[in-house]
């Protein structure tokens, strides 16, 4: 007897459509469908794909109650024993409606489920650590790779098997920990990864440090009574009201607002949206995070050329690496295209 | 952002309290600043002694545009 598996995805992989059938509203297919005859071959027999469930990946985050709604009856009504959802790759909308449905199966019908998407993909901050969620690459090609491990994980949970660390079974890291002894001691594998590291051998670290890459410094500034200088903050200063509604942790968005009309930012039209500090000192005068009112003065005392009419914003706390390089490739190239030299950034 | 921001070509100043960050993180020119929730103020001082204390900091990152660096330095 053999697991019931939902498979949920999208119009492109159903092979409906693209960006022209992302508004498809949900189907329920029998059988496997796409990517889920990849799936099916994977479980070997131990499980196979009942239904599938479509929907256009607009469609879905457009009318996320609505659509979650009635993707979670057809999959119940189809009883299966584990729900597949994707997997998305770095398809931001599906893989935020895998992430979505995975986490309504999980807490609404109380259903093993298991999601792929690649890291970056938006979904992946928003749900990993609600759901199992395997790291798979960044486009389709890496569907062979990513078929049979969550295939694998599903038959696991469907058996109601242990879950091993995320490193051994493919997902990303949620944040649970589990103790465990390991069979050696401490100072011996820290031992042998020094002897191993010093003899130029390979070796595992058991805590990897997120990569920073370097850029080179900017050139030094020649003329600065010459220069104007734009300003950006992660401080979340904004006009009062926040009116782009800047969020005040994992800020989605920057803020672009201009500043060419104020010699000095007040607490009558300016405030901090930011969450992760304590936003009184900010509030009363956002030059103490904004230092608007000494550049004008140092701007009339011909110290620097001018400031650049639009200051940018957003919100440091929380906010992913990825989005916070996506907002700075963004503000760079504003800046570059109005050659602009100088910019100074503060942060809280 | 820092850093994008100058890999897209534009000479950034980093003013920030947690250096250590900014440090780790790879900003080139860094000018400490007073505190987290007030980077370029304090609001034990009056007004003016604020205003003051802005502008000595911000002369900092006036100086750290100016001055040549390969790698990265804190304007102190």
């Amino acid at each position: 007897m053999s697991f019931r598996v939902v498979h949920y995805i999208n119009q492109f992989f159903a092979q409906i459509g693209g960006e022209e059938k992302a508004d498809y509203a949900p189907e329920y297919r029998e059988g496997a469908v796409g990517p889920g005859l990849a799936l099916n071959t994977a479980f070997k027999g131990e499980a196979e794909i009942v239904g599938t469930v479509i929907c256009g990946d607009s469609y879905f985050n457009e009318n996320l109650d609505a659509a979650k709604a009635t993707v979670l009856k057809m999959i119940s009504d189809a009883k299966p024993d584990v729900v597949i959802c994707g997997p998305a790759f770095n398809a931001g909308r599906y893989g935020v409606a895998c992430g979505t449905v995975a986490a309504a199966v999980k807490d609404e019908l109380g259903l093993p489920v298991v999601t792929g998407m690649y890291e970056e993909n938006p979904g992946a901050d928003m749900f990993k650590n609600k759901v199992y969620i395997i790291a798979t690459k960044n486009n389709a090609a890496g569907m062979r790779q990513a078929a049979p491990k969550m295939a694998a994980l599903a038959l696991k949970l469907a058996k109601g098997e242990k879950v091993g660390a995320s490193a051994e079974e493919g997902y990303m890291p949620n944040g649970l920990r589990v103790n465990f002894f390991e069979a050696e001691r401490g100072s011996t594998r820290a031992v042998k990864m020094l002897l191993n590291k010093l003899a130029g051998k390979p070796y595992t670290t058991e805590f990897p440090m997120p990569s920073f890459d370097r850029v080179a410094p900017g050139p030094a500034i020649t003329d600065l009574a010459h220069t104007t200088i734009a300003l950006v903050t992660s401080g979340g200063i904004v006009p009062k009201g926040n009116p782009d509604h800047i969020e005040s942790s994992s800020a989605s968005k920057f803020g672009r607002y201009d500043i060419s009309s104020f010699e000095d930012l007040t607490a009558a039209d300016h405030e901090t949206a930011h969450g992760g500090y304590d936003p009184v000192y900010a509030n009363e005068d956002a030059d103490r995070v904004l230092p608007v009112d000494v550049l004008r003065k140092m701007e009339k005392e011909g110290k620097i050329g001018g400031i650049y009419p639009y200051f940018f914003t957003t919100v440091g706390n929380g906010t992913a690496v990825a989005s916070a390089k996506k907002y700075g490739e963004a503000i760079g190239k504003e800046l570059r295209d109005a050659g602009i030299k100088a910019a100074i950034l503060t942060s809280t | 952002m820092v850093k994008e921001i100058e890999r897209a070509g534009v000479t950034v100043v980093h003013m920030c309290t947690v250096t250590p960050i900014s440090m780790t993180v790879g900003a080139n020119r860094i000018v400490p600043t007073i505190a987290i929730p007030h980077p370029l103020g304090n609001p034990a001082l009056t007004h003016e002694e604020e205003f003051e204390l802005r502008y000595k900091l911000v002369e900092k990152a006036l100086k750290a545009f100016q001055t040549p660096v390969d790698d990265q330095t804190i304007f102190d």
